[in-house]
Protein backbone atom coordinates (compact mmCIF):
# COMPACT_ATOMS: atom_id res chain seq x y z
CA UNK A 1 0.00 0.00 0.00
CA UNK A 2 1.47 3.34 -0.86
CA UNK A 3 -0.52 6.37 0.71
CA UNK A 4 0.04 10.11 -0.33
CA UNK A 5 -1.19 12.78 1.95
CA UNK A 6 -1.66 16.40 0.56
CA UNK A 7 1.40 15.70 -1.50
CA UNK A 8 2.99 19.56 -3.21
CA UNK A 9 5.94 19.64 -5.01
CA UNK A 10 7.53 21.98 -7.96
CA UNK A 11 10.45 23.95 -8.24
CA UNK A 12 11.52 26.98 -7.81
CA UNK A 13 10.50 29.22 -10.62
CA UNK A 14 7.36 28.35 -11.04
CA UNK A 15 3.88 27.13 -10.14
CA UNK A 16 3.81 23.55 -8.35
CA UNK A 17 3.74 20.42 -10.73
CA UNK A 18 1.68 18.66 -8.11
CA UNK A 19 -0.51 20.83 -5.52
CA UNK A 20 -1.93 18.87 -2.24
CA UNK A 21 -2.43 15.67 -3.81
CA UNK A 22 -3.68 12.83 -1.64
CA UNK A 23 -4.36 9.46 -2.96
CA UNK A 24 -3.86 5.45 -2.27
CA UNK A 25 -2.97 2.49 -4.23
CA UNK A 26 -3.69 -0.66 -2.93
CA UNK A 27 -1.94 -4.18 -2.87
CA UNK A 28 -2.45 -6.45 -5.60
CA UNK A 29 -3.57 -3.98 -7.72
CA UNK A 30 -2.29 -2.42 -11.09
CA UNK A 31 -2.66 1.30 -10.93
CA UNK A 32 -2.17 3.84 -14.31
CA UNK A 33 -1.61 6.84 -13.83
CA UNK A 34 -2.89 8.52 -16.74
CA UNK A 35 -3.10 12.65 -18.20
CA UNK A 36 -2.02 14.65 -20.82
CA UNK A 37 1.68 15.79 -20.94
CA UNK A 38 2.91 17.48 -17.95
CA UNK A 39 0.40 16.72 -15.50
CA UNK A 40 2.30 16.00 -13.15
CA UNK A 41 2.42 11.81 -13.83
CA UNK A 42 6.32 11.23 -14.02
CA UNK A 43 6.10 13.43 -11.21
CA UNK A 44 3.81 11.99 -8.93
CA UNK A 45 5.41 8.70 -9.23
CA UNK A 46 9.47 10.17 -8.83
CA UNK A 47 7.96 11.40 -5.39
CA UNK A 48 6.32 7.74 -4.71
CA UNK A 49 9.61 6.39 -5.41
CA UNK A 50 11.45 9.03 -3.18
CA UNK A 51 14.08 10.13 -6.03
CA UNK A 52 11.96 14.40 -5.29
CA UNK A 53 11.52 15.50 -2.11
CA UNK A 54 7.70 16.76 -1.86
CA UNK A 55 8.00 20.77 -0.63
CA UNK A 56 4.86 18.98 1.74
CA UNK A 57 2.75 16.13 2.66
CA UNK A 58 3.92 12.67 3.55
CA UNK A 59 4.39 9.10 1.85
CA UNK A 60 3.90 6.27 3.90
CA UNK A 61 4.99 2.53 1.84
CA UNK A 62 3.83 -0.25 3.78
CA UNK A 63 2.20 1.52 6.49
CA UNK A 64 5.25 3.70 7.75
CA UNK A 65 6.22 6.56 7.29
CA UNK A 66 8.62 6.63 4.09
CA UNK A 67 11.00 8.82 6.01
CA UNK A 68 11.94 6.66 8.22
CA UNK A 69 13.16 3.64 5.54
CA UNK A 70 17.08 4.33 4.73
CA UNK A 71 18.19 3.73 1.12
CA UNK A 72 18.61 0.35 1.29
CA UNK A 73 15.52 -1.00 3.21
CA UNK A 74 13.43 1.62 1.18
CA UNK A 75 14.45 -0.34 -2.03
CA UNK A 76 13.65 -3.60 -0.45
CA UNK A 77 9.99 -2.10 -0.16
CA UNK A 78 9.83 -0.69 -3.34
CA UNK A 79 11.12 -0.71 -6.83
CA UNK A 80 11.15 1.99 -9.52
CA UNK A 81 11.62 1.63 -13.13
CA UNK A 82 12.48 5.17 -15.06
CA UNK A 83 11.32 5.92 -18.16
CA UNK A 84 14.98 6.53 -19.58
CA UNK A 85 18.60 5.53 -18.28
CA UNK A 86 22.16 4.63 -19.97
CA UNK A 87 22.12 1.38 -21.42
CA UNK A 88 25.45 -0.11 -19.65
CA UNK A 89 27.64 -2.37 -21.20
CA UNK A 90 27.03 -5.76 -19.44
CA UNK A 91 25.32 -9.02 -19.72
CA UNK A 92 21.42 -9.12 -19.40
CA UNK A 93 22.39 -11.48 -16.20
CA UNK A 94 24.64 -8.67 -14.94
CA UNK A 95 21.48 -6.11 -15.19
CA UNK A 96 19.27 -8.57 -13.85
CA UNK A 97 21.76 -9.56 -10.65
CA UNK A 98 22.17 -5.37 -9.72
CA UNK A 99 18.22 -5.76 -8.59
CA UNK A 100 19.88 -7.48 -5.47
CA UNK A 101 21.73 -4.91 -4.37
CA UNK A 102 19.68 -3.56 -1.89
CA UNK A 103 19.68 -7.01 -0.30
CA UNK A 104 23.35 -7.75 0.00
CA UNK A 105 25.97 -7.06 2.35
CA UNK A 106 28.92 -5.30 2.74
CA UNK A 107 31.21 -8.01 0.36
CA UNK A 108 28.52 -7.94 -2.18
CA UNK A 109 28.46 -11.05 -3.05
CA UNK A 110 25.32 -12.71 -4.28
CA UNK A 111 24.35 -15.87 -1.69
CA UNK A 112 22.24 -18.91 -3.05
CA UNK A 113 19.27 -17.39 -2.11
CA UNK A 114 20.35 -13.69 -4.67
CA UNK A 115 21.40 -16.38 -7.10
CA UNK A 116 17.33 -17.88 -7.41
CA UNK A 117 16.00 -14.80 -7.21
CA UNK A 118 17.90 -13.88 -10.27
CA UNK A 119 17.57 -17.06 -11.97
CA UNK A 120 13.61 -16.64 -11.16
CA UNK A 121 13.26 -13.16 -13.09
CA UNK A 122 15.16 -14.83 -16.17
CA UNK A 123 12.98 -17.17 -16.15
CA UNK A 124 9.71 -15.64 -15.73
CA UNK A 125 10.50 -13.22 -17.93
CA UNK A 126 11.51 -15.63 -20.20
CA UNK A 127 15.35 -13.65 -20.77
CA UNK A 128 17.35 -17.16 -20.02
CA UNK A 129 18.45 -17.94 -23.10
CA UNK A 130 20.18 -14.01 -23.37
CA UNK A 131 21.18 -14.02 -20.11
CA UNK A 132 24.83 -13.86 -21.82
CA UNK A 133 24.38 -11.54 -24.29
CA UNK A 134 25.68 -7.87 -23.64
CA UNK A 135 22.68 -5.06 -22.84
CA UNK A 136 23.35 -3.52 -25.92
CA UNK A 137 22.63 -5.85 -27.95
CA UNK A 138 19.03 -6.56 -27.32
CA UNK A 139 16.39 -5.35 -29.22
CA UNK A 140 14.32 -2.38 -27.67
CA UNK A 141 11.61 -5.14 -26.28
CA UNK A 142 14.08 -7.38 -24.68
CA UNK A 143 15.79 -4.62 -23.37
CA UNK A 144 12.63 -3.46 -21.57
CA UNK A 145 11.99 -7.04 -20.06
CA UNK A 146 15.65 -7.25 -18.98
CA UNK A 147 15.18 -3.94 -16.70
CA UNK A 148 11.96 -5.74 -15.55
CA UNK A 149 13.39 -8.82 -14.49
CA UNK A 150 16.28 -6.80 -12.43
CA UNK A 151 12.90 -5.35 -10.62
CA UNK A 152 11.25 -8.73 -9.97
CA UNK A 153 14.31 -9.79 -9.02
CA UNK A 154 14.48 -6.44 -6.30
CA UNK A 155 11.70 -8.41 -4.90
CA UNK A 156 9.87 -5.38 -3.30
CA UNK A 157 6.07 -5.19 -3.03
CA UNK A 158 5.24 -2.26 -4.53
CA UNK A 159 6.61 -1.67 -8.06
CA UNK A 160 6.09 1.87 -10.31
CA UNK A 161 7.06 2.03 -13.58
CA UNK A 162 7.21 4.94 -16.28
CA UNK A 163 5.56 4.48 -19.23
CA UNK A 164 7.62 1.07 -19.59
CA UNK A 165 5.32 -0.51 -22.78
CA UNK A 166 6.14 2.76 -24.45
CA UNK A 167 7.49 2.47 -28.20
CA UNK A 168 7.60 -1.19 -28.00
CA UNK A 169 6.22 -3.50 -30.55
CA UNK A 170 2.09 -5.08 -29.73
CA UNK A 171 3.96 -8.26 -29.44
CA UNK A 172 6.07 -7.42 -26.37
CA UNK A 173 3.62 -4.71 -24.97
CA UNK A 174 1.37 -7.89 -24.34
CA UNK A 175 4.33 -9.80 -23.30
CA UNK A 176 4.56 -7.25 -20.55
CA UNK A 177 1.70 -6.87 -19.70
CA UNK A 178 1.55 -10.40 -18.50
CA UNK A 179 4.26 -10.47 -17.01
CA UNK A 180 2.83 -6.98 -14.77
CA UNK A 181 -0.36 -9.09 -14.16
CA UNK A 182 1.46 -11.81 -13.09
CA UNK A 183 3.47 -9.51 -11.00
CA UNK A 184 -0.34 -7.98 -9.37
CA UNK A 185 -1.49 -11.67 -8.76
CA UNK A 186 1.75 -12.21 -6.64
CA UNK A 187 -0.23 -9.77 -4.10
CA UNK A 188 2.20 -6.69 -5.30
CA UNK A 189 1.17 -3.17 -5.72
CA UNK A 190 2.24 -2.08 -9.25
CA UNK A 191 1.31 1.86 -10.20
CA UNK A 192 2.00 2.45 -14.06
CA UNK A 193 2.27 5.21 -15.69
CA UNK A 194 0.70 4.66 -19.42
CA UNK A 195 0.36 7.10 -22.42
CA UNK A 196 -2.20 4.27 -24.37
CA UNK A 197 -5.62 5.05 -23.41
CA UNK A 198 -6.83 2.03 -24.78
CA UNK A 199 -3.71 -0.14 -22.73
CA UNK A 200 -4.35 1.24 -19.92
CA UNK A 201 -8.02 0.89 -19.66
CA UNK A 202 -7.57 -3.00 -20.54
CA UNK A 203 -4.52 -3.52 -18.33
CA UNK A 204 -5.29 -1.60 -14.67
CA UNK A 205 -7.47 -2.25 -12.17
CA UNK A 206 -7.80 1.17 -11.10
CA UNK A 207 -6.82 4.65 -12.48
CA UNK A 208 -5.96 8.10 -11.27
CA UNK A 209 -6.33 10.42 -14.08
CA UNK A 210 -4.26 13.67 -13.59
CA UNK A 211 -4.56 16.91 -14.89
CA UNK A 212 -2.24 19.91 -14.40
CA UNK A 213 -1.27 18.31 -10.49
CA UNK A 214 -4.85 17.85 -9.57
CA UNK A 215 -6.92 14.42 -9.51
CA UNK A 216 -10.10 14.47 -11.93
CA UNK A 217 -10.76 11.05 -11.38
CA UNK A 218 -9.14 8.07 -8.91
CA UNK A 219 -11.04 5.33 -8.85
CA UNK A 220 -11.58 1.95 -10.43
CA UNK A 221 -11.26 1.70 -14.20
CA UNK A 222 -14.51 0.72 -15.27
CA UNK A 223 -15.89 4.17 -14.21
CA UNK A 224 -13.59 6.80 -15.81
CA UNK A 225 -14.84 6.84 -19.34
CA UNK A 226 -18.86 7.44 -17.69
CA UNK A 227 -17.45 10.16 -15.14
CA UNK A 228 -16.52 12.11 -18.21
CA UNK A 229 -12.76 12.60 -16.76
CA UNK A 230 -11.26 11.35 -20.30
CA UNK A 231 -13.16 14.38 -22.12
CA UNK A 232 -12.49 16.96 -19.35
CA UNK A 233 -8.28 15.94 -19.64
CA UNK A 234 -7.60 15.50 -23.27
CA UNK A 235 -10.38 16.91 -24.67
CA UNK A 236 -11.38 13.53 -26.91
CA UNK A 237 -14.11 11.49 -26.18
CA UNK A 238 -13.80 7.81 -25.62
CA UNK A 239 -16.21 5.72 -27.82
CA UNK A 240 -16.53 2.02 -26.66
CA UNK A 241 -17.61 -1.07 -28.71
CA UNK A 242 -17.38 -4.49 -28.72
CA UNK A 243 -13.59 -4.58 -28.08
CA UNK A 244 -10.45 -5.92 -30.16
CA UNK A 245 -8.95 -8.00 -28.00
CA UNK A 246 -5.36 -9.12 -28.18
CA UNK A 247 -3.43 -11.84 -26.14
CA UNK A 248 -0.55 -13.09 -26.07
CA UNK A 249 0.58 -16.48 -28.04
CA UNK A 250 2.30 -18.92 -25.83
CA UNK A 251 5.57 -19.49 -27.62
CA UNK B 1 16.50 -23.57 -11.11
CA UNK B 2 19.80 -22.72 -12.43
CA UNK B 3 20.12 -20.77 -15.75
CA UNK B 4 22.73 -22.90 -18.31
CA UNK B 5 25.28 -20.27 -19.07
CA UNK B 6 24.95 -19.62 -23.22
CA UNK B 7 28.32 -18.97 -24.41
CA UNK B 8 28.64 -15.42 -24.18
CA UNK B 9 31.46 -13.03 -25.43
CA UNK B 10 31.87 -10.67 -22.15
CA UNK B 11 31.64 -10.47 -18.88
CA UNK B 12 32.21 -14.05 -18.11
CA UNK B 13 34.06 -14.92 -15.02
CA UNK B 14 36.54 -17.82 -16.13
CA UNK B 15 37.86 -15.50 -18.98
CA UNK B 16 38.16 -12.57 -16.29
CA UNK B 17 39.82 -14.85 -14.16
CA UNK B 18 42.23 -16.56 -17.19
CA UNK B 19 42.99 -12.92 -18.42
CA UNK B 20 44.06 -11.92 -14.51
CA UNK B 21 46.44 -14.81 -14.76
CA UNK B 22 48.38 -14.26 -17.73
CA UNK B 23 48.92 -10.69 -16.80
CA UNK B 24 49.70 -11.38 -13.41
CA UNK B 25 52.47 -13.77 -14.88
CA UNK B 26 53.65 -11.45 -17.63
CA UNK B 27 54.21 -8.64 -14.64
CA UNK B 28 56.38 -10.91 -13.17
CA UNK B 29 58.17 -12.05 -15.75
CA UNK B 30 58.89 -8.37 -17.05
CA UNK B 31 59.45 -7.74 -13.25
CA UNK B 32 62.36 -9.88 -13.14
CA UNK B 33 63.41 -9.35 -16.85
CA UNK B 34 63.51 -5.66 -15.99
CA UNK B 35 65.45 -6.40 -12.75
CA UNK B 36 68.04 -7.97 -15.07
CA UNK B 37 69.20 -5.41 -17.20
CA UNK B 38 70.06 -1.74 -17.07
CA UNK B 39 72.77 0.45 -18.69
CA UNK B 40 75.23 -1.10 -16.23
CA UNK B 41 75.25 -3.98 -18.57
CA UNK B 42 77.28 -5.83 -16.00
CA UNK B 43 75.19 -7.08 -13.65
CA UNK B 44 72.50 -9.07 -15.70
CA UNK B 45 71.25 -11.99 -13.49
CA UNK B 46 74.86 -11.81 -10.94
CA UNK B 47 73.01 -9.18 -8.92
CA UNK B 48 69.97 -10.79 -8.55
CA UNK B 49 71.51 -13.98 -7.52
CA UNK B 50 73.83 -12.13 -5.21
CA UNK B 51 70.70 -9.88 -3.63
CA UNK B 52 69.15 -13.41 -2.65
CA UNK B 53 72.14 -15.02 -1.52
CA UNK B 54 72.55 -11.53 0.82
CA UNK B 55 75.82 -10.90 -0.88
CA UNK B 56 76.69 -6.95 -0.87
CA UNK B 57 78.31 -6.87 -4.41
CA UNK B 58 78.03 -3.45 -6.59
CA UNK B 59 75.86 -5.86 -8.89
CA UNK B 60 73.26 -6.36 -5.76
CA UNK B 61 73.45 -2.83 -5.25
CA UNK B 62 72.67 -1.51 -8.30
CA UNK B 63 69.34 -3.69 -8.40
CA UNK B 64 68.54 -3.13 -4.78
CA UNK B 65 68.69 0.38 -4.68
CA UNK B 66 68.98 1.46 -8.44
CA UNK B 67 66.32 -0.85 -10.47
CA UNK B 68 64.05 -2.44 -7.87
CA UNK B 69 62.83 1.14 -7.02
CA UNK B 70 62.55 1.99 -10.51
CA UNK B 71 60.20 -1.42 -11.67
CA UNK B 72 58.25 -0.60 -8.49
CA UNK B 73 57.76 3.07 -9.40
CA UNK B 74 57.17 1.88 -12.87
CA UNK B 75 54.18 -0.72 -11.47
CA UNK B 76 52.81 1.26 -8.81
CA UNK B 77 52.42 4.46 -11.14
CA UNK B 78 50.79 2.73 -13.96
CA UNK B 79 48.03 0.52 -11.82
CA UNK B 80 47.39 3.75 -9.94
CA UNK B 81 46.48 6.00 -13.02
CA UNK B 82 45.07 2.75 -14.84
CA UNK B 83 43.05 2.61 -11.76
CA UNK B 84 42.17 6.36 -11.62
CA UNK B 85 41.22 5.88 -15.33
CA UNK B 86 38.63 3.48 -14.72
CA UNK B 87 37.47 5.00 -11.46
CA UNK B 88 37.11 8.39 -13.40
CA UNK B 89 35.48 7.24 -16.86
CA UNK B 90 32.96 5.11 -14.53
CA UNK B 91 31.70 7.75 -11.95
CA UNK B 92 31.29 10.56 -14.89
CA UNK B 93 29.92 7.97 -17.30
CA UNK B 94 32.67 9.22 -19.87
CA UNK B 95 35.08 6.99 -21.82
CA UNK B 96 36.91 10.13 -22.73
CA UNK B 97 37.30 11.36 -19.01
CA UNK B 98 40.60 11.13 -16.93
CA UNK B 99 42.50 12.22 -14.62
CA UNK B 100 42.89 15.89 -16.39
CA UNK B 101 38.90 15.85 -15.97
CA UNK B 102 39.11 16.83 -12.07
CA UNK B 103 41.29 19.23 -11.99
CA UNK B 104 45.20 16.68 -10.93
CA UNK B 105 47.08 17.58 -13.85
CA UNK B 106 46.69 21.47 -13.39
CA UNK B 107 46.75 21.29 -9.84
CA UNK B 108 49.86 19.32 -10.10
CA UNK B 109 51.48 21.22 -12.88
CA UNK B 110 50.45 24.97 -10.97
CA UNK B 111 51.71 24.06 -7.56
CA UNK B 112 55.31 22.54 -8.48
CA UNK B 113 56.00 25.78 -11.06
CA UNK B 114 54.93 27.71 -7.16
CA UNK B 115 57.37 25.52 -5.30
CA UNK B 116 59.84 25.57 -8.30
CA UNK B 117 59.23 29.87 -8.28
CA UNK B 118 59.03 30.75 -4.29
CA UNK B 119 62.10 27.52 -2.72
CA UNK B 120 63.91 27.49 -6.44
CA UNK B 121 66.43 25.37 -3.74
CA UNK B 122 64.28 22.88 -2.33
CA UNK B 123 63.93 20.40 -5.39
CA UNK B 124 63.05 17.65 -2.74
CA UNK B 125 59.64 19.35 -1.68
CA UNK B 126 58.37 19.40 -5.65
CA UNK B 127 56.91 15.93 -5.28
CA UNK B 128 54.75 16.58 -2.14
CA UNK B 129 53.99 20.37 -4.14
CA UNK B 130 52.69 17.75 -7.00
CA UNK B 131 50.37 15.84 -4.94
CA UNK B 132 49.08 18.71 -2.62
CA UNK B 133 47.98 20.69 -5.89
CA UNK B 134 46.30 17.80 -7.18
CA UNK B 135 44.53 16.71 -4.25
CA UNK B 136 43.73 20.89 -3.88
CA UNK B 137 42.36 21.09 -7.41
CA UNK B 138 40.32 17.88 -7.19
CA UNK B 139 39.09 19.16 -3.72
CA UNK B 140 37.96 22.01 -4.86
CA UNK B 141 36.24 20.20 -7.65
CA UNK B 142 34.62 17.88 -5.52
CA UNK B 143 33.25 20.80 -3.11
CA UNK B 144 31.85 22.82 -5.88
CA UNK B 145 30.04 19.85 -7.53
CA UNK B 146 28.75 18.59 -4.48
CA UNK B 147 27.49 22.23 -3.52
CA UNK B 148 25.51 21.34 -7.17
CA UNK B 149 24.10 18.65 -6.87
CA UNK B 150 27.54 16.18 -7.95
CA UNK B 151 25.50 15.59 -11.47
CA UNK B 152 27.86 14.11 -14.21
CA UNK B 153 27.74 17.14 -15.73
CA UNK B 154 28.40 19.31 -13.40
CA UNK B 155 31.59 17.37 -12.20
CA UNK B 156 33.15 17.80 -15.75
CA UNK B 157 32.04 21.89 -15.81
CA UNK B 158 33.42 22.71 -12.57
CA UNK B 159 36.57 20.72 -13.63
CA UNK B 160 37.04 22.78 -16.57
CA UNK B 161 36.71 26.31 -15.14
CA UNK B 162 38.85 24.76 -12.00
CA UNK B 163 41.73 23.33 -14.62
CA UNK B 164 41.89 26.56 -16.70
CA UNK B 165 41.99 28.30 -13.34
CA UNK B 166 45.11 26.69 -11.95
CA UNK B 167 46.39 26.89 -15.97
CA UNK B 168 46.61 30.88 -15.91
CA UNK B 169 48.35 30.71 -12.39
CA UNK B 170 51.08 28.18 -13.50
CA UNK B 171 51.40 30.67 -17.07
CA UNK B 172 51.44 33.86 -14.86
CA UNK B 173 54.29 32.17 -12.93
CA UNK B 174 56.15 31.36 -16.16
CA UNK B 175 55.58 34.73 -17.12
CA UNK B 176 56.98 36.53 -13.85
CA UNK B 177 59.78 33.96 -13.49
CA UNK B 178 60.94 31.87 -16.75
CA UNK B 179 63.76 29.93 -14.64
CA UNK B 180 61.57 28.32 -12.16
CA UNK B 181 60.37 26.15 -15.73
CA UNK B 182 63.93 25.12 -16.06
CA UNK B 183 63.19 21.80 -14.35
CA UNK B 184 60.01 21.59 -15.49
CA UNK B 185 59.86 19.53 -18.79
CA UNK B 186 60.73 16.21 -16.95
CA UNK B 187 57.53 16.70 -14.91
CA UNK B 188 55.37 17.59 -17.58
CA UNK B 189 56.77 14.27 -19.82
CA UNK B 190 56.42 12.05 -16.99
CA UNK B 191 59.00 9.51 -16.13
CA UNK B 192 61.00 7.38 -13.13
CA UNK B 193 64.54 8.70 -14.05
CA UNK B 194 64.89 10.27 -10.57
CA UNK B 195 62.71 8.11 -8.38
CA UNK B 196 64.11 7.43 -5.15
CA UNK B 197 63.24 4.62 -2.77
CA UNK B 198 61.58 7.21 -0.13
CA UNK B 199 60.07 9.38 -2.50
CA UNK B 200 58.15 5.76 -3.52
CA UNK B 201 57.32 4.97 0.02
CA UNK B 202 55.58 8.10 0.36
CA UNK B 203 53.20 7.91 -2.93
CA UNK B 204 52.94 3.90 -1.57
CA UNK B 205 51.15 4.77 1.63
CA UNK B 206 48.70 6.52 -0.50
CA UNK B 207 48.31 4.63 -3.63
CA UNK B 208 47.84 1.24 -1.84
CA UNK B 209 45.02 1.90 0.63
CA UNK B 210 43.36 3.96 -2.33
CA UNK B 211 43.60 1.03 -4.47
CA UNK B 212 42.06 -1.53 -2.00
CA UNK B 213 39.40 1.29 -1.64
CA UNK B 214 39.00 1.29 -5.60
CA UNK B 215 38.50 -2.39 -5.26
CA UNK B 216 35.78 -2.27 -2.34
CA UNK B 217 33.88 0.46 -3.85
CA UNK B 218 33.71 -1.50 -7.54
CA UNK B 219 30.37 -3.23 -6.82
CA UNK B 220 29.10 0.16 -6.51
CA UNK B 221 30.60 2.07 -9.47
CA UNK B 222 28.44 -0.90 -11.25
CA UNK B 223 25.52 0.46 -9.82
CA UNK B 224 26.09 3.78 -10.25
CA UNK B 225 26.71 2.93 -14.10
CA UNK B 226 23.01 2.02 -14.65
CA UNK B 227 21.98 5.43 -14.29
CA UNK B 228 21.32 7.90 -11.34
CA UNK B 229 17.75 7.51 -11.24
CA UNK B 230 18.21 3.68 -11.07
CA UNK B 231 21.12 3.61 -8.24
CA UNK B 232 18.93 5.83 -6.34
CA UNK B 233 16.00 3.75 -6.61
CA UNK B 234 18.21 0.47 -5.94
CA UNK B 235 19.23 2.12 -2.52
CA UNK B 236 22.85 3.80 -3.66
CA UNK B 237 23.47 6.95 -2.16
CA UNK B 238 24.42 8.59 -5.83
CA UNK B 239 26.04 11.48 -4.08
CA UNK B 240 28.08 10.38 -1.46
CA UNK B 241 29.29 7.21 -3.99
CA UNK B 242 30.20 9.78 -6.51
CA UNK B 243 32.09 11.95 -4.54
CA UNK B 244 33.96 8.33 -2.25
CA UNK B 245 34.90 7.48 -5.80
CA UNK B 246 36.47 10.91 -7.49
CA UNK B 247 37.84 11.04 -3.90
CA UNK B 248 39.84 7.85 -4.14
CA UNK B 249 40.87 8.67 -7.97
CA UNK B 250 42.07 11.72 -7.07
CA UNK B 251 44.47 10.56 -4.26
CA UNK B 252 45.25 7.94 -6.66
CA UNK B 253 46.46 10.16 -9.68
CA UNK B 254 47.61 12.46 -7.60
CA UNK B 255 50.21 10.38 -5.41
CA UNK B 256 50.96 9.02 -9.15
CA UNK B 257 51.71 12.66 -10.36
CA UNK B 258 53.93 13.49 -7.58
CA UNK B 259 56.59 10.63 -8.33
CA UNK B 260 55.89 9.52 -11.75
CA UNK B 261 55.17 13.24 -13.63
CA UNK B 262 52.52 13.65 -15.79
CA UNK B 263 52.01 10.44 -17.32
CA UNK B 264 47.86 10.41 -17.85
CA UNK B 265 47.32 8.84 -20.89
CA UNK B 266 48.17 5.24 -19.31
CA UNK B 267 44.45 6.14 -17.73
CA UNK B 268 43.30 6.56 -20.45
CA UNK B 269 44.57 3.63 -23.02
CA UNK B 270 44.37 1.10 -20.80
CA UNK B 271 40.76 0.61 -19.39
CA UNK B 272 39.62 1.29 -22.29
CA UNK B 273 41.85 -1.91 -24.08
CA UNK B 274 40.63 -3.96 -20.79
CA UNK B 275 36.88 -3.17 -21.18
CA UNK B 276 37.29 -4.63 -24.74
CA UNK B 277 38.46 -7.52 -23.47
CA UNK B 278 36.30 -8.36 -20.40
CA UNK B 279 33.01 -5.57 -20.64
CA UNK B 280 32.39 -3.06 -18.41
CA UNK B 281 31.87 -4.57 -15.73
CA UNK B 282 34.03 -2.71 -12.99
CA UNK B 283 34.16 -5.68 -10.69
CA UNK B 284 36.25 -7.43 -13.30
CA UNK B 285 37.33 -4.06 -15.47
CA UNK B 286 39.36 -2.93 -12.32
CA UNK B 287 41.11 -5.40 -11.15
CA UNK B 288 42.63 -6.35 -14.61
CA UNK B 289 43.20 -2.51 -15.25
CA UNK B 290 45.37 -2.38 -12.27
CA UNK B 291 47.50 -5.10 -13.87
CA UNK B 292 47.41 -4.09 -17.24
CA UNK B 293 48.40 -0.59 -16.13
CA UNK B 294 51.28 -1.91 -14.37
CA UNK B 295 52.55 -4.33 -17.04
CA UNK B 296 52.32 -1.66 -19.68
CA UNK B 297 54.12 1.24 -17.69
CA UNK B 298 56.54 -1.28 -16.36
CA UNK B 299 57.37 -2.09 -20.34
CA UNK B 300 57.83 1.08 -21.68
CA UNK B 301 60.04 2.20 -18.71
CA UNK B 302 62.50 -0.88 -19.09
CA UNK B 303 62.32 0.15 -23.10
CA UNK B 304 62.51 3.61 -22.51
CA UNK B 305 65.91 2.93 -20.26
CA UNK B 306 67.54 0.11 -22.18
CA UNK B 307 66.67 1.10 -26.17
CA UNK B 308 69.45 3.55 -25.86
CA UNK B 309 71.01 2.82 -23.12
CA UNK B 310 73.11 4.64 -21.74
CA UNK B 311 71.15 7.07 -23.27
CA UNK B 312 67.73 7.07 -21.55
CA UNK B 313 63.95 8.75 -23.11
CA UNK B 314 61.78 9.73 -21.02
CA UNK B 315 59.01 6.95 -20.41
CA UNK B 316 56.13 9.94 -20.98
CA UNK B 317 57.20 10.05 -24.52
CA UNK B 318 57.44 6.00 -24.95
CA UNK B 319 54.09 5.89 -23.46
CA UNK B 320 52.18 8.04 -25.91
CA UNK B 321 54.72 7.00 -28.61
CA UNK B 322 53.16 3.86 -28.72
CA UNK B 323 50.76 3.75 -26.79
CA UNK B 324 48.69 6.47 -29.26
CA UNK B 325 48.90 4.11 -32.15
CA UNK B 326 47.94 0.87 -30.50
CA UNK B 327 44.85 3.24 -29.34
CA UNK B 328 44.06 3.93 -32.73
CA UNK B 329 44.37 0.49 -34.00
CA UNK B 330 41.92 -0.17 -31.15
CA UNK B 331 39.62 2.60 -32.32
CA UNK B 332 39.73 1.01 -36.13
CA UNK B 333 38.99 -2.63 -34.99
CA UNK B 334 35.93 -1.65 -33.65
CA UNK B 335 34.91 0.43 -36.46
CA UNK B 336 35.09 -2.34 -38.81
CA UNK B 337 33.03 -3.92 -36.02
CA UNK B 338 35.57 -6.61 -34.78
CA UNK B 339 33.91 -5.93 -31.81
CA UNK B 340 31.56 -3.58 -30.37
Amino acid sequence: MIELNRMTFGYASGAPLIAGLSARFGDGRIRAVLGPNGSGKSTLLRLCARQLTPASGTLRVGGQDAAGYDAKAFARMLAYLPQSRPVPMITVRALVAHGRFPHLGMTRRLSARDEDAVAHALAVTGLCSVAGRDLRTLSGGQRQKAYLAMLIAQDAPHLLLDEPTTYLDIGHQLELCAILRALRDEGRCVVIVMHDLAQALSLADDVLLLHEGQPLYDGPTDGVVPSGAIEQAFGVRPVLRESVQFDTILR
Amino acid sequence: MRISQTSSSANEPGRTRLLAAVLALLLIAAALFSLCVGASGTSLLTGLADLLRGVSSPAARIVRYIRLPRVLAAMLAGAALAASGVLIQGVLGNPLAGPNVIGVNAGAGFCTLLCACLLPSAAKLLPAAAFSGALLAALIILLLADRMGASRITVVLAGVAISSIFSAGSDLITTLDPDATLGMSAFMIGGFADVSAARLRTAAVYILPALAAALLLAGDLDVLALGDEVAASLGLRVRRTRVLLLAVASVLAGAAVSFAGLLGFVGLIVPHAVRRAVGGEHRQLLPLSMLGGALFTLLCDTAARTLFAPYEVPVGILLSLVGGPFFLFLLLRSRKGARI
